[in-house]
């Protein structure tokens, strides 16, 4: 457990500078950017195996018993959107990250950063919510912190999360066990979190409104396990979209991915939204999706698992992992030709025309 | 999506490109003018379905890269201003400027703001009246209309504290310069659907005429882009330069008058520099005398800042199709989207970004 891996074995702290020498919102994208930042600032100061693995969870051994750890931080806008809030997906981020490790949830820490003047009923609001959330998924919040900071020194109201699992005995899921020839599943239609914030934020209006995902997956986690001893592991694609998971898998497994585009489900509304804004859905975020690596022979029974279970019931096999001498997602078009699946630099940009 | 997936039906696709195959005699180099024709060609990967002697090249028609580094410049200084709001189009944001981009001005205080419209910047000009609120307004015919309207509301509304500055690009000066250069390759373009739309195809008849081209009007969806190289070919095949329009769901011979005339109204034709080739004369549009009091280069004063390009970024080739990105020594090892050294690799219609984003492996192991 101690040793120390040879990656890190020519990098020194104090960490080398970063190329930018100022941080702009695109390293909070999940793209390159935040890759980058991880690889030049967190990962030389804070190396050691337990991070090094770079899942969603860290994962740490007690006695004999395997805990699940993880953490994260809501900053979105608006506080309220169709689908959730800033509460409920401060519940569900956490719970998902741990899931996705094949965790079951124990309980959860909250810790508020709030800005002076936000509305005491909207605080009652969210902690409301939080605490549906956390009963929703069957666990407590346990512990927690508030700051309040000056007026102009915050956005509203930010949400830290702090979760713990325990993984059972023998489950060994990792973002670097994929091998050619894993089928990659994805649990349902991609893109529908961050579509649903944008559009209430840019005052968008559709027939039909796009409702964030937002949802606790550890049911459906369970579902897959139960189904197969053969997940090679499972990623929540929230930042960065599906593209991004895929991209950090293949880096991690060193293998490549390859995709087949007309077997990713994506709503209609999403689509259109998509297509109004110049985006891609492959980048857009989701907060009750997952993508499940799982050997090729278990992959059908995974699958039905996965659509027997509410969050699962539209899981398709989207790609195959595939032998590669560089760590690259690709994708066949509807036409039959082939295109790459990238990382992005920074956030995806809003096109000009 | 109704009336976008029939544009991009596999089988309808397939059987163009088969249609092609079968016509086609000579080799024939094809420019399609727009960025946003350059990324769905590079997305569908359109090129590996075309035989082999027919060659796209891209053209000129990405906004955001042609527009001068000098432009950048002066928004990013603006920018820097403490009374000043800079509103733009997202992907203005990651261009480089001489030193810097507005995305590390913005990180470092300098109010500025992403909207999808100009009418979002008037507004933001309404909401602000202690700021002042410049828009940056550039682009192709495409955007002339809203970014006049903008002018036009501004002044009719006595908004005193919205400018706008302006770096306006004209397609058909473009082709006629590309033409005439002794480099020159093209045998046929496909002409952008959405500034056809805005001007209609009647102006392009007389660069068909000089320098007997053939020019199809094309849509956006893999389905239009194969029609209209079936269309150039057909009248390449037959030695044949004339006008034709595919994108008829959209385009018509005059264009829409209304915005054209509220153009004609606020802006005035002028020479114009493009990033990457150069001046062109009479290639660009300017805010007319009548609205100075709207138009940011004048009210701030901005000196021309003479600005110079890396000299590894090849862009200017890129631009005109004689290079393809794939061409260029630092094309994805130092100029990438992430560090890009030329404006081709930032926005996603740059044709060195179609390359990066969606086909350096295949071509690279070509």
């Amino acid at each position: 457990m101690a040793e120390k891996p040879n990656t890190l074995a020519q990098l020194t702290c104090p960490a080398p500078l970063p190329k930018k020498d100022t941080i702009v919102v695109g390293h909070g994208s999940g793209g390159r950017l935040s890759a980058d930042l991880m690889r030049d600032v967190f990962l030389p100061a804070f190396a050691n195996p337990i991070l090094m693995r770079l899942d969603d969870q860290a994962l740490i051994s007690v006695n004999g018993t395997r805990l699940a750890f993880t953490t994260d931080t809501f900053v979105v806008k608006p506080l309220f959107f169709p689908g959730g809030d800033i509460g409920s997906l401060a519940v569900h981020g956490t719970v998902n990250d741990l899931a996705v490790g094949g965790a079951k949830p124990l309980c959860l820490s909250a810790a508020f950063i709030i800005e002076e003047g936000l509305s005491m009923e909207v605080l009652r609001r969210v902690v409301k919510s939080l605490h549906i959330a956390a009963r929703g998924a069957g666990i407590d919040i346990v512990t927690g912190d508030t700051k309040v900071v000056e007026k102009g020194s915050g956005d509203e109201l930010f949400i830290n999360t702090t979760g713990i699992g325990i993984v059972p005995d023998g489950l060994e899921l990792s973002a670097n066990r994929a091998r050619p020839g894993d089928k990659v599943l994805l649990s349902g239609s991609i893109g529908e979190h961050g579509i649903a914030i944008l559009a209430k934020r840019e005052g968008l209006e559709f027939e039909c409104p796009v409702e964030s995902d937002s949802a606790p997956l550890h049911s459906l986690v369970a579902d897959m396990l139960n189904a197969s001893g053969e997940i090679r592991c499972m990623r929540d694609p929230t930042r960065g979209g599906v593209s991004s998971t895929l991209n950090e898998i293949a880096e991690q497994s060193r293998v490549g991915i390859h995709l087949e585009e007309s077997a990713i489900p994506i709503r209609e509304e999403v689509r259109g939204a998509c297509e109004m804004l110049g985006l891609d859905p492959m980048y857009v975020a989701n907060e009750g999706k997952l993508i499940a690596i799982v050997a090729p022979a278990a992959a059908n029974a995974v699958l039905e698992a996965m659509r027997r279970s509410p969050l699962g019931r539209n899981a398709q096999i989207v790609g195959t992992i595939v032998e590669s001498s560089q760590p690259i997602v690709t994708m066949r078009t509807p036409l039959g030709t082939s295109r790459i699946v990238d990382l992005l630099a920074g956030d995806q940009l809003p096109r000009i025309c | 999506m109704k009336y976008l997936d029939e544009y991009r039906d596999a089988r309808i696709a397939r059987a163009l490109a088969a249609e092609i195959a079968r016509e086609v005699r000579g080799n024939w180099v094809l420019m399609e003018i727009c960025g946003g024709q350059t990324h769905t060609i590079m997305r569908y990967g359109l090129d590996e379905l075309l035989p082999r002697n027919i060659e796209l090249v891209h053209g000129p028609g990405c906004p955001v890269c042609v527009t001068p580094l000098e432009t950048i410049d002066k928004a990013i200084e603006l920018a820097a201003r403490r009374d000043v709001i800079l509103v733009s189009y997202g992907d203005m944001l990651r261009v480089p400027g001489s030193q810097t981009d507005l995305f590390t001005v913005k990180a470092q205080g300098g109010a500025v703001r992403v909207v999808y419209s100009p009418a979002e910047a008037l507004k933001v000009a309404r909401q602000n009246p202690e700021c002042k609120v410049v828009f940056l307004a550039i682009g192709f015919e495409t955007t002339a209309p809203a970014n006049a309207m903008a002018v036009w509301q501004a002044r009719r509304e006595k908004v005193g504290n919205f400018s706008v500055l302006v770096s306006h690009v004209l397609v058909p000066p473009a082709i006629r310069a590309l033409m005439t250069s002794p480099d020159c390759r093209v045998n046929g373009f496909i002409a952008p659907g959405h500034v056809c739309t805005v001007m209609g195809y009647e102006e392009y008849e007389s660069l068909a005429r000089d320098f007997r081209v053939p020019i199809v009007v094309g849509g956006f969806e893999p389905v239009d882009l194969l029609e209209a190289v079936l269309m150039l070919v057909r009248q390449l095949e037959t030695r044949d330069a004339h006008v034709e329009n595919q994108y008829v769901r959209s385009v018509n011979y005059r264009g829409n008058l209304p915005a054209q005339r509220v153009v004609q109204e606020v802006f005035e034709l002028a020479d114009q520099k493009w990033r990457g080739i150069g001046p062109i004369p009479n290639s660009g549009l300017r805010v007319r005398e009548e609205y100075g009091d709207y138009d940011a280069s004048r009210i701030f004063g901005l000196e021309t800042i003479a600005a110079e390009e890396p000299a590894e970024c090849i862009s200017a080739k890129v631009l005109q199709g004689l290079k393809k990105p794939t061409d260029c020594p630092a094309f994805g090892m130092r100029c990438t989207p992430q560090n890009p050294l030329g404006a081709p690799m930032v926005s996603s219609e740059g044709a060195c970004a179609a390359y990066y984003n969606y086909r350096r492996t295949a071509i690279g192991s070509r």
